[in-house]
């Protein structure tokens, strides 16, 4: 356990020197891009908000099996099938028909090739499920079709999260996809998320419809609020033209009235609808209605060919950014519920680095004068690699660009406190070979050995947890654990290789001496 | 040498004593969840004016409907924690905001705010417990494949008290559970299983070395021989603890609790819990030597 090869000896130091580089790298900047690396600061200590959106696809799902309900019916049809009492309630589309057609309509849904109820090629697994009893059907989505779904609304409303706080313009905010209907969203350096939690409360769905009075027509109508609440309007459920027609949207004075308004411009499929309509429509209130409710319903005087417009609304600057903003960046698939939200502000970020250094300084100065006053000597060989164990363990988390949070702080601490155990070990132990054995280099020798096995089964317990920690807690926790983690290598490390090389060095030139630790 | 197992009776009622006194808390008094496991809202606040105290700013946001409100000062006279359950509107920051714009003027800092809804509160404690019990399992199955079942079964026991007997009084001093105390909690059995291995270890040793000692005088033998290490490595441990304590920011108090009290319960059950099991089951020169022919 006490030899040292000149090779290793060299090794060792460029190993250490290697991580005191990239540890001082987060103090001076180096002009090698290798080299300039620093440590990110997780939201606690950098301040910043973190959000967990959860997407509610109750809605989709209803709006899914609404169109289905068109489907189906035109699907049968051809085939001569009658169905009848389409009825659609708590996520399941139900219909009934005859005992001639039982077969022929659950066979269309089994089919592993069926066109009506896709996926079986794909996923093994069928979209729909389907029931029958007394020719009373109930259709409603499979574990798969549930699944596919989710994801697929998750891709578009992380498309559409992303693009809303692109635009607001927050330094690199992190958009994360957790399980299959969640978004993570951290933006650092925020300390009021209001604008962006309004933002992303809204799903923005734009329609243009016309006001009607006549509630029975072929597609329906339904009574609509305005957005401010003072009047409220029969709708029809017509949509002549939606947000997705939308090439551009930017908020405007109105110089004409003194009013805030959001211009837009369409696309040309958009353009052509909203011509014709506001064509044959002259004379109609046609319904500017955002998330079910009515902004504002004008009356159409001429007819628009130009594919631009614009909407008013009793705006304030700011409403009108926002609702651009909305506009430009499209529609959510679903309604988005924030389900966790934990800011920080800039000031109690500092506050916590400060507290944290001033932890970490003080637990480590006293580490060391205990240490030093136990071990003399060695007490100094344990601090020098106690020292090198902390730029190495910064280093570490330097190199992989590690976020630290506070808890993380804690970790560095607790390390310090616990990485003297190693050398305590392994100082007791020799001290004990000592009163039984004369010759230095022997009682230090197995000393070394005799307490490897205890060193390692402390370590690795500690270790057990931390791995625990990392993959089971969340956010902070992570970051402790990390932490940790990452500190009994570097303590195995330094124990093993810096504090026994100098041990070493310092037995070998002491060998005759008496008393020696 | 300390003749540490003159007490090991005394000290063994007194931890039965403990252990039951703390899961009677757990079981009538219980654990004081913070928002991250109940759901809730969490709001620090510093205020520029000196004037401004719990009780005002209480009576304020009563006035608020805001259910069961906790006014409480954080750390120092100028700074406040507000908690609140959960609330059904969205906007209740910003209206908290507005109000206490308008009740005491511009002069609150918000430094910190958290929201956990239901749903995550239900998670987060679901997980919580789940990395609990998986660490205790994973380190069930260390000593196991480590150890005779004496002594798994000491290490065990030793282990369980010191979580119960934290938790408990956690439960006593009415401190807050969040998720921070999960990771103190994962850590002190880390560092309850560290301490009571090392000294395994040397009783293990021990009984191979010497056949004519009986267990009870040689786990007092292994109990002295490790003491100064034990004692060492809980000083530094302890003295890391403390600096976080009392310079780590109000952030880090209650995980500093934790860990200070569990490293002192961590080395006094790994003296007097782990060691007085194998008393009891009599273990022997016997007991390591069969495994040792296996």
């Amino acid at each position: 356990m006490l030899y040292f090869s000149k090779l290793r000896i060299i090794f060792i130091t460029l190993i250490s020197l290697l991580f005191i580089i990239f540890a001082l790298s987060n103090l001076f900047n180096f002009d090698n891009k290798i080299l300039n690396k620093k440590i990110n600061l997780g939201l606690d200590l950098q301040g910043g908000s973190y959000l967990l959106l959860e997407i509610d696809n109750d809605p989709v799902i209803e709006q899914k099996l609404q169109n289905l309900t068109v489907t189906i019916r035109n699907f049968f049809k051809e085939k001569n099938v009658r169905i009848t009492n389409f009825k659609l309630s708590n996520q399941t589309l139900s219909f009934t028909s005859d005992e001639n057609s039982k077969q022929t309509i659950l066979d269309e849904f089994a089919s592993e090739e069926s066109e009506l109820n896709p996926y079986y090629q794909r996923f093994k697994s069928h979209q729909l499920d389907i029931v029958e009893e007394n020719n009373f059907f109930k259709v409603s989505f499979s574990k798969q079709g549930i699944i596919n779904l989710k994801t697929s609304s998750q891709d578009q409303a992380l498309e559409i999260v992303r693009r809303r706080i692109d635009e607001i313009g927050t330094n690199e905010p992190n958009i994360l996809k957790r399980g299959n209907d969640r978004i993570l969203v951290e933006l650092p350096g925020l300390d009021d998320p209001m604008r962006i939690k309004s933002l992303l409360g809204k799903t923005a769905n734009l329609t243009f419809r016309f006001v009607t009075n006549d509630t029975e027509g072929s597609f329906g109508a339904e009574k609509l609020e305005f957005e401010d609440g003072t009047e409220e309007a029969i709708v029809s459920k017509r949509i002549i033209l939606s947000g997705e027609n939308l090439l551009d949207a930017q908020p405007r004075m109105d110089t004409e009235n003194n009013e805030t308004v959001v211009t837009f411009s369409l696309d040309r499929v958009g353009a052509k609808r909203f011509g014709k309509a506001t064509s044959t429509g002259i004379g109609k209130r046609l319904a500017i209605v955002l998330d079910g409710k009515v902004i504002s319903a004008p009356v159409i005087r001429d007819t628009i060919a130009t594919g631009s417009g614009q909407i008013s609304g009793g705006f304030t600057f700011q409403s009108a950014t926002d609702l651009a903003l909305l506009l430009r960046s499209g529609a959510l698939p679903a309604p988005l519920n924030i389900i966790e939200e934990r800011t920080v502000g800039p000031d109690l970020g500092q506050d916590s680095i400060n507290a944290g250094m001033i932890a970490l300084l003080i637990g480590f100065i006293l580490v060391i004068l205990y240490i030093f006053v136990k071990y003399k000597i060695f007490g100094i060989i344990t601090n020098i690699a106690l020292i090198l164990n902390l730029f190495i363990l910064v280093g570490i988390l330097t190199i992989f660009e590690a976020t630290l949070t506070l808890p993380g702080i804690a970790g560095i601490i607790l390390t310090v406190g616990m990485a003297v155990d190693a050398n305590v070990l392994i100082f007791e132990r020799i001290k004990e070979e000592l009163k039984s054995e004369k010759n230095n280099l022997i009682a230090f020798d197995s000393g070394y050995t005799k307490s490897r096995t205890a060193i390692l089964d402390a370590n690795i317990t500690t270790l057990l947890a931390a791995i625990i920690l990392f993959f089971m807690g969340s956010g902070p926790i992570k970051g402790f654990s990390l932490t940790l983690g990452i500190g009994i290598f570097t303590t195995l490390f330094t124990v093993y290789f810096i504090a026994r090389l100098l041990t070493v060095l310092y037995v070998s030139k002491n060998k005759e001496k008496e008393g020696l630790i | 040498m300390i003749a540490f197992n003159k007490y090991y009776n005394k000290f063994n009622i007194l931890s039965v004593s403990l252990v039951i006194i703390s899961l009677l808390l757990l079981t009538f008094k219980g654990l004081n969840f913070g928002i991250d496991f109940k759901g809730g809202t969490l709001i620090e606040l510093r205020s520029t004016d000196s004037k401004i105290n719990v009780s005002s700013l209480r009576d304020n946001l009563s006035q608020m409907n805001l259910g069961d409100v906790s006014v409480k000062n954080f750390g120092n006279e100028t700074d406040f924690l507000i908690k609140f359950e959960n609330n059904e509107n969205k906007n209740v920051i910003e209206e908290i905001k507005k109000n206490l714009d308008k009740s005491f003027g511009n002069s609150f800092n918000f430094r910190r705010v958290e929201n956990v809804g239901p749903k995550v509160s239900a998670e987060l404690l679901r997980s919580g417990v789940i990395a609990i019990s998986v660490a205790l399992f994973l380190m069930l199955v260390y000593i196991w494949i480590r150890f005779e079942w004496q002594f798994s079964l000491g290490a065990i026991v030793a282990l369980f008290h010191d979580v119960i007997v934290t938790l408990g009084l956690f439960s006593l001093l009415g401190l807050e559970i969040n998720l921070s105390i999960i990771a103190a909690v994962l850590t002190i059995v880390g560092y309850s299983m560290n301490d009571t291995v090392v000294i395994f270890d040397r009783v293990r040793e021990n009984l191979r070395k010497y056949s004519d000692i009986k267990i009870f005088e040689l786990t007092n033998i292994s109990i002295n021989e490790t003491l100064s290490r034990t004692l060492i490595t809980s000083v530094t441990t302890l003295l890391a603890l403390l600096s976080i304590f009392f310079f780590g920011g109000e952030v880090l108090k209650g995980f500093s609790l934790a860990m200070i009290f569990g490293v002192i319960f961590g080395t006094y059950s790994s003296i007097y819990i782990a060691n007085t099991v194998l008393v009891r089951l009599n273990v022997s020169q016997k007991t390591v030597l069969r495994e040792d022919k296996n």
